[in-house]
């Protein structure tokens, strides 16, 4: 239903005592990548993930869309296979690549049947992809055209209009905000994707994780063949500090859809934030928590104003958005608004209740189960705590400290780092729009 | 939900290893239980064989109106407190509508499963549906019309395409209705529903996950076997006149890029054993845009260069009758015209040459293998599961399709395609894009109807 929720998923752990959280084995391998590894054998398969700091937020000012790009070549050719090849062998194996790409991480991920003939092909795919792309010249032009068009298409959608208006409004000139136009995108050159690919996908920037059906001694096999042949780069300089906003900010664009999308929200929290407890689980009081939210209940429960309204907290490398999101017909726009204006104001300044945040604690601890019941979803928490260097303890001590939560800490973080009159709003929709009411 | 979606998955079954246990209770209501004790997880979902093709003139949309209904309480269970027990379970719920079946599910820590079937099988029966309450609801409904189709080109296209394609079948009707049943429904429209499918020998409970079966089959009967069997009306049976020639539409609509879709009407599985043509469709499908190298993507989107992207796709397990598609849309420079007789010249290699036996073996070891990812989502098996029962066929039949999937022979993909791909059968659907700004329409564009 909000895919924008699926990264927040990964954030929410739990363990202790009832429930065993998978053994994590970690070691850095001899290319300086670091890995981190669960050896599980109830299926025939293997996931892999390799991250780097290769995302969005990496571009230069005046080269938007490389790091994109150079993400989007890697599997369309690489040594001694065009981007057939690629496809073909991998088919014929069973195998799939599938890749990730946000501000902060560049991902590729392969899963593959366990049984060696078909490991060994998709590994050395893989491995080739990761380490020796080719970027192909004609590859790159019929790329750029593609998302070119993709890009013109996209500027009719108010989805993106409005996502790409919000990003701006929230984090003004700094790369969390940034949206690659097509002037951008046309003047990218192979040699701009080698380069960034030099520079970013550094060995000793590298995160794998492994997940799956082989032995330590394979596992530390395979992480060396996909990164004993990345650049040796030095580490990537870190991105820049994210401002606060200061006041409130306003903006309409006119569409002819007959919904309106609203977006409301500020620069938020970073990975490391010591807020993040209280505010992950306030927020799911205020929007996150599905059917039982207040913003769902005041929005669509008691009024039917909306089939979807959220919000949440997107931690970052650097403060992510805190973002609430709705849509609703143009005719009733203003009325909403004040809705969830008022929603978030009263529960900033009167806080949440014992009983809400009881209810809160039962479900993110009681449904911990959910959130590691597959390969693919533990593949996904050793990526996020490779890449964000969190304590291997991780999932251990997510428990704990969503029990530790109280209702004073919660409020007391909504107070200090949300305050709803220094918000952007963006609302896109409505012809007689343009005007700030 | 949009129709030439990949069913791939759908029609893919796991053999020995699958502990599936089986039981009717006196009510009529089948139990279905899978044991997988991978992770101290369940997921109970219960399929009603009542979708929108079951609706009538008038009051299309009321399958999906009632299931959004579903969460609004019970006498026993208040307004809201639905969802707030099971979230207080640490458990994640939601619902959805098809043409063939509306299905309920929930997703808990296995001690949890009580809690759910008591407050699922509470809700077959005793479900209070205010006036009040569907005032509201109807307009969140709306909302999520505006949202999915009214707003959405490619929605639109798609809802036109089955409007036309289909001339007395129900699937020409769209699963969230049209807008204005939609302003005239009424709670008595929901109420009626309700009373008429909502019933224990009109459904299929499955519970997948670590659990025991014994233990379940109990637990049904104590929640869901003093449920009373319901009186079901008897289902017509559609059967869609002949296509005599090609069909062509233009939906216009915000957008930058113009849209192809082509559909043929095409055979859907009846009889798993003697049926040949669905799974060669299957199998045509995976040839045709099975992976990156397969046919239509290398060589219109990346040799040619007449495509930005394409897909071809087809579901063979539905109620109803089935088409095979294909989408695409064209590249800077090409015009739609262009782009379909690409597609045809792509499809009549197929009927002249046929498909070697590499690209058959390229698509069985995706097969293979997606036989065994497919272990890895509890919930999708679930699903595998509900959805083969509610659309008529058995979950007994998954391996038979499997095996009969793998045997498809490249003489079957080149009959098939000679059959099926007929012009007669077609409905071509093309998006007009319009520009932002309403007062101006573009004139002419990039496409055309003939």
């Amino acid at each position: 239903m909000r895919t924008k929720l699926i990264s927040f998923v990964l954030l929410c752990g739990f363990a202790a005592g009832a429930l065993a959280t998978p053994q994590i084995q970690h070691w850095q391998a001899a290319s300086g990548a670091r890995v981190y590894f669960v050896e599980d054998h109830n299926l025939p398969m293997l996931d892999v993930a390799v991250s780097f700091p290769a995302g969005s937020a990496y571009d230069k000012a005046d080269k938007k869309g490389v790091a994109g790009l150079t993400h989007g070549l890697l599997d369309l050719g690489a040594q001694g296979m065009n981007e057939d090849d690629i496809a073909r062998k991998l088919a014929d194996v069973g195998a799939r690549i599938a890749s990730s790409f946000d501000a902060d991480r560049s991902a590729v991920t392969l899963r593959t049947l366990s049984s060696q003939a078909e490991r060994d092909v998709a590994l050395d795919i893989l491995a080739r992809v990761l380490q020796q792309p080719l970027f192909p010249q004609e590859v790159l032009a019929r790329e750029k055209a593609r998302l070119v068009a993709s890009l013109r298409e996209a500027e009719t959608k108010p989805e993106f209009l409005s996502e790409k208006a919000f990003g701006k409004a929230v984090f003004g000139t700094h790369p969390y905000g940034w949206q690659s136009e097509v002037k951008d995108i046309e003047k990218i050159q192979r040699d701009d994707l080698q380069a960034f690919f030099r520079s970013h996908y550094g060995a000793k920037d590298a995160v794998v994780a492994l997940m799956g059906d082989v032995s330590r001694q394979q596992a530390e096999a395979i992480a060396q063949q996909l990164t004993a042949q990345l650049p040796q780069s030095g580490s990537v300089a870190s991105l820049p500090a994210v401002a606060g906003l200061q006041a409130g900010y306003e903006l309409r664009i006119p569409h002819p859809a007959s919904q309106s999308h609203i977006l409301i929200g500020a620069p938020g929290i970073a990975r490391n934030d010591p807020d993040y407890f209280p505010l992950y689980v306030g927020n799911y009081i205020l929007g996150g928590g599905g059917f039982v939210s207040r913003l769902m209940n005041e929005v669509r429960e008691k009024r039917g104003m909306a089939y979807s309204v959220y919000s949440y907290f997107m931690p970052m490398q650097q403060p992510g958005a805190f973002q609430i999101g709705l849509q609703t017909k143009n005719e009733q726009v203003d009325e909403a608004l004040q809705v969830v204006r008022k929603t978030v104001h009263d529960f900033v300044a009167k806080g949440v209740t014992e009983a809400e945040l009881r209810a809160a604690k039962q479900n993110i601890i009681g449904g911990f189960p959910l959130r590691i019941d597959s390969n693919r979803k533990i593949l996904d928490y050793l990526s996020v705590i490779g890449f964000y260097d969190l304590p291997l303890t991780y999932l251990d001590d997510f428990q704990i400290s969503i029990e530790q939560v109280d209702v004073r800490a919660i409020n007391d973080a909504f107070r200090r780092r949300i305050d709803p009159d220094a918000m952007a709003t963006v609302i896109v929709g409505g012809q007689a729009a343009g005007e700030t009411k | 939900m949009r129709f030439y979606a990949f069913c791939w998955g759908l029609l893919i079954a796991i053999g020995a290893q699958a502990e599936v246990f089986e039981q009717t209770l006196s009510n009529g209501l089948k139990v279905i239980v899978k044991e997988d004790r991978r992770a101290p997880v369940v997921v109970q979902q219960v399929w009603y064989r009542a979708g929108s093709m079951d609706e009538k003139t008038g009051v299309t949309g009321v399958a999906h109106v009632l299931e959004h209904m579903m969460f609004k309480g019970t006498k026993a269970v208040p307004m809201g407190e639905f969802s707030r027990r099971i979230a207080a379970a640490g458990g994640r719920e939601n619902a959805f509508t098809s043409y063939d079946y509306t299905a309920y599910f929930q997703q808990l820590h296995k001690s949890q499963l009580e809690l759910a079937m008591k407050l699922e099988a509470d809700r077959m029966h005793n479900l209070n549906l205010s006036d009040q309450e569907f005032a509201k609801e109807i307009r969140v409904v709306m909302e999520e019309r505006r949202w999915r189709t009214d707003d959405d080109a490619h929605a639109l296209l798609d809802e036109r395409l089955m409007a036309t394609a289909y001339q007395e079948h129900p699937y020409r009707n769209p699963i969230v209705g049209w807008m204005n049943d939609l302003k005239n429904m009424t709670a008595d429209d929901a109420r009626h529903w309700y009373q008429t499918w909502y019933a224990p020998n009109n459904a299929t409970l499955v519970i997948a996950g670590d659990v025991d079966a014994k233990q379940v089959f109990a637990l049904a009967k104590k929640y869901y076997g003093r449920i009373r069997a319901g009186k079901l009306p008897a289902r017509k049976h559609y059967e869609e006149p002949a296509q005599l020639g090609i069909k062509r539409i233009v939906v216009k609509a915000p957008a930058e890029l113009p849209h192809l879709v082509m559909a043929y009407h095409a055979p859907t599985l009846r009889d798993v054993e003697k049926d040949w043509q669905p799974y060669a469709l299957s199998v045509l499908a995976g040839v045709l845009d099975g992976n990156d190298s397969a046919r239509l993507n290398k060589s219109l989107v990346r040799e040619r260069q007449v495509a930005t992207s394409i897909g071809a796709g087809y579901a063979n397990t539905s109620r109803g009758p089935t088409m095979f598609s294909l989408e695409a849309t064209p590249a800077a420079g090409t015009s739609v015209e262009a782009l379909e007789a690409a597609i045809r010249e792509q499809l009549q290699m197929i009927v002249r040459d046929g498909v070697s036996e590499e690209e058959l073996r390229r698509v069985r070891a995706q097969v293979t293998a997606a036989e065994v990812y497919k272990l890895d989502s509890l919930f999708y098996q679930a699903m595998q599961i509900g959805q083969i029962e509610s659309i008529g066929l058995s979950q007994h039949d998954l391996p038979v399709m499997l095996k009969k999937l793998q045997a498809v022979t490249a003489e079957q993909v080149q009959a098939v395609a000679r059959d099926i791909l007929r012009d007669d059968q077609l409905t071509v659907a093309v998006l007009d894009p319009q520009p932002l700004a309403a007062d101006k329409p573009q004139q002419g564009g990039h496409a055309h109807a003939h």
